[in-house]
């Protein structure tokens, strides 16, 4: 078993605490910030998903894909089969999984990577979009669609709990956790090293006996299904799906940007990014919305303001931090315990 | 159901071709660039929208068509300009990764002060041209002036590229690009001669599209992935499997939608695609993968 | 004419060249032998600008090359034939010729040039609408001359002409690059064959582990005991 370090410990135990505390500091507010924080778990462990496969060079704009998948199918089997979403959510992650790898074998096989890759995948994302839209009698076309509601809207057959925040919260965290489990796990297996040494040089790797193929499809699978998860409890939570929201190119490039701007390299870079983009996005909204001279010289296209503002620190984060903000403080902060090691030694 | 083998069926065959040319010119800049510079523009199809809003601007100020047609080609050449020096030169070192989302950013950034600038509202130039009709098929004027006039940029390029020297340089470069100095070639001089004409095709294509097309600040996710996945299914990189490529996807589209409905034509389209791609993922004519 | 003093290079941490002066005089054929991984192909590289020196000058006719861009040493009258020929192989043999005539300079004597170069090797007037990858290594190794000739230069490099190529096609490259010399052109050869090439040089440099080991007449180093030991095996 893994071993906690203490302000692992400390910090669990605060997340843990967090609705509560949430409760005693803002009382007035407490649904919102407790969605803000859903959000940000729900979406940290789709891009800790992403991570799982995008740090071994494997660079996918597909995931809009299976999140799209995920939500979608455990919705339309609900709505339309009457199929409980704990069959649902599992039948819906096979299917994901399944594209990722009908997809992923000929990719590895024959060793497309970089910028050919992430183009194939984003056709993935594009012709999972267009089905959603083209099915429209079913899906709701491009305005969406909801699960149909099941009694009073809190269900644990049917997998409805947005009424309750505070259970909502303990899902998403809890999801979360599991995120980082699956990721240290892939991370301590053998799987890394075999990867790692796969994306150096494959040629390289191919020929002390490590199946590159292989290695690659499992890591594309959890990662396909860990999106596929979250898609569908996001459905869950927000009781809407739509294919801007959950499926398309808007989140594959969300989900990469997150990713990027949190840190590729680190464990808890993809849920830094997903607290950067979140609280950004929600920052740039309140402010947006509530300044007047804005509204006035814009009128409703206003609200693409933030997309702006979001695009152009993107652009800027690639430039100026491509190592993303966790990454970029880790590294700052080893040269430094680095300079303080090596100090001494000069002094004697 | 009206998937016989009869007039309409002809006339969505020759309406794929139609498209085809249009298709074919929007591949063919997205290739040039990614086989000289070895970066795919994420915001290619923003940057058709740019030339579209460009076009309608000046027409709607009083000038006469031709001329905002080449406003809107110099604007969209001046765009690939600075896109390049701006944000692909500082990240040419970096991971492939941050080169695709460093435009994926000026994607957000240019659909965003596109809804800024000129609203959600559909705008269109009004020029309607009316349509061929032979025995009892019909053809829109705009869409075989667009195929004649990307057929003709297309040979022209052609010619551009198989007899100036920078021309020349610039296929050469997408060959071996570490001996360039050796012939006296800067190729950062290349590469923004390359953004540029990158750039300028896909202000060609604005125009072509103002002719067809209702503007929108959204209209690039309608036409990007279309464009990305024909020089996939070429082959990145490779022009003539770009045409190629797209003048099968046409035929797809133009078929599957005269057959069932639009977009399913576009999906019938994409799993085509995907079929291809299981098979030959470099492409049907791609060398370099 | 060509002039290196003190020079140092390398890749990264890894330096290659140590020290390194030599000199090149107008119309003189040099030749620099040496084992694999000598630094002999990095010599080129740095004289051409392709890699830049660490420290250390160097002139061409006077004009210090450290000072200027990889792409402005063509113009000063060094051409580069490289390693492996490099020729681009989808274009057609004349497009290759014609991207040797990139320089200002040189595109407007373009027709004199190509002209001359179809006289010296009539096999690639033949061939001339054929794309490069299809030729022999013979006929590479001739579009791949021509292509340096194209500029007009006064000093040629030669990087391993003979390298990849059959026994007998091997004796036709040395009688190319004999001929080059016999129009006049200044001619700077790296070689593993060294019987060879020092049957034609004027002055010869070994190269040993970065450094110059020896230097001397092509007829001296022929006879020297050392060099024919450890590279002619003899």
């Amino acid at each position: 078993m893994m071993r906690l370090s203490r302000s692992a410990l400390i910090g669990l135990a605060v997340l843990i605490a967090l609705p509560f505390l949430i409760r005693f500091f803002f009382a007035g507010s407490e649904r919102y910030y407790l969605h803000l924080l859903i959000q940000i778990f729900i979406w940290a462990f789709i891009y800790t998903g992403w991570s799982i496969m995008g740090r071994f060079g494997l660079t996918s704009l597909g995931h809009g894909a299976f999140t799209g998948i995920g939500a979608y199918g455990c919705v339309l089997l609900w709505n339309y089969v009457g199929l409980t979403p704990w069959f649902g959510i599992p039948i819906a992650i096979v299917a994901a999984v399944l594209v990722a790898l009908l997809v992923g074998y000929p990719c590895f096989h024959l060793r497309i990577t970089g910028h050919y890759f992430a183009l194939l995948t984003l056709a993935l994302t594009e012709f999972v979009r267009l089905c959603i839209v083209g099915l429209r009698d079913y899906t709701g076309g491009s305005l969406g669609t909801q699960p149909k509601r099941y009694g009073d809207g809190f269900s644990l057959y049917a997998l409805q709990f947005e009424t309750d925040r505070v259970i909502s919260f303990y899902i998403a965290l809890a999801l979360w956790l599991a995120g980082l489990v699956v990721w240290m796990w892939v991370d301590r297996s053998m799987d890394r090293y075999a990867l790692e040494a796969a994306s150096q040089d494959e040629e390289a790797a191919a020929s002390v006996g490590i199946d590159v193929t292989r290695e690659k499809l499992k890591v594309t699978a959890i990662s396909a299904a860990m999106c596929a998860l979250g898609g569908a409890v996001y459905g869950q939570y927000q009781m809407y799906i739509g294919p801007d929201t959950i499926a398309g190119l808007g989140v594959s490039l969300n989900i990469v940007f997150a990713v990027i701007a949190g840190g590729l390299w680190v464990m808890l870079g993809p849920t830094v990014g997903a607290v950067f983009t979140q609280v950004l996005s929600e920052v740039l909204r309140v402010t947006i919305q509530s300044t007047a001279g804005l509204q006035s010289a814009f009128g409703s296209s206003v609200l693409a303001l933030d997309t702006l503002i979001y695009g152009l620190l993107l652009v800027l984060f690639i430039i100026y931090m491509p190592k993303g903000i966790l990454g970029t403080i880790l590294e700052r902060r080893e040269k430094k315990s680095a300079s303080a090691r090596a100090a001494p030694a000069n002094a004697v | 159901m009206q998937c016989e083998l009869d007039i309409f069926f002809l006339e969505a065959v020759l309406n794929g071709l139609l498209l085809a040319g249009l298709l074919a010119l929007l591949a063919l800049g997205l290739n040039l660039v990614f086989g000289v510079i070895d970066v795919v523009w994420i915001c290619y199809a923003e940057l058709v929208m740019v030339g579209m809003y460009g076009i309608n601007y000046a027409y709607k100020t009083g000038a006469p068509f031709v001329v905002a047609a080449l406003f809107g080609i110099l604007l969209v050449a001046f765009a690939g300009l600075l896109l390049h020096q701006l944000v692909i030169r500082p990240v040419l070192e970096s991971a492939p990764i941050n080169q695709l989302l460093v435009t994926g950013g000026v994607l957000f950034v240019l659909q965003a002060a596109a809804t800024l600038a000129f609203g959600i509202d559909f705008k269109t130039l009004g020029i309607r041209l009316g349509s061929l009709n032979i025995y009892d098929m019909s053809f829109a004027y705009s869409r075989i002036i667009t195929f004649a006039v990307a057929s003709a940029a297309m040979l022209v390029l052609w010619l551009f590229l198989s007899r100036s020297y920078i021309g020349i340089a610039i296929r050469a470069i997408a060959q071996d690009r570490q001996i360039m100095p050796l012939m006296g070639v800067d190729h950062r001089t290349i590469y923004l001669v390359t953004s540029a004409i990158g750039g300028g095709l896909a202000g060609l294509a604005a125009v072509l599209m103002v002719l067809q097309y209702d503007i929108y600040p959204q209209i690039g996710q309608q036409f990007g992935p279309l464009i990305f996945m024909i020089c996939v299914l070429g082959g990145l990189g490779s022009m003539i499997g770009g045409f190629i490529a797209a003048f099968l996807i046409s035929e797809f589209i133009a078929i599957g939608g005269s057959c069932f409905a639009t977009e399913w034509g576009y999906a019938i389209a994409f799993l085509f695609f995907m079929i291809v791609i299981f098979i030959r993922p470099q492409g049907l004519f791609g060398g370099k993968a | 004419m060509l002039e290196l003093a003190n020079v140092d290079a390398g890749y990264g941490g890894f330096q290659a060249l140590f020290g390194i002066s030599m000199s090149v005089k107008p119309g003189e054929a040099v030749a620099v032998i040496g084992a694999n991984g000598a630094g002999k192909t990095t010599l080129l590289r740095i004289i051409s600008g392709l890699l830049p020196m660490s420290s250390g000058a160097m002139t061409m006719n006077g004009v210090p090359l450290r000072e200027i861009p990889p792409h402005k040493v063509i113009a000063t009258g060094i051409a580069h034939v490289p390693e492996g020929r490099r020729l681009f192989p989808r274009l057609s043999v004349e497009n290759n010729l014609k991207i040797g005539a990139y320089i200002p300079s040189a595109r407007a004597k373009f027709s004199e040039r190509l002209a001359f170069i179809y006289e010296l090797f009539p096999r690639l007037k033949e061939r001339r609408s054929q794309l490069a990858g299809t030729l022999s290594g013979g006929e590479q190794q001739m579009c791949a001359i021509g292509r340096a000739l194209m500029s007009g230069p006064k000093l040629l490099l030669f990087d391993e002409p003979s390298m990849g190529l059959a026994p007998v096609i091997v004796a036709q490259v040395f009688e190319l690059v004999r001929r080059i010399r016999s129009e006049g052109y200044t001619v700077l050869i790296v070689e593993q064959n060294v019987r060879q090439v020092l049957k034609f040089a004027d002055r010869g440099y070994l190269l040993e582990a970065g450094r110059i080991k020896t230097s001397g007449t092509a007829a001296e180093m022929l006879a020297s005991d050392d060099i024919r030991e450890a590279y002619m095996g003899l």
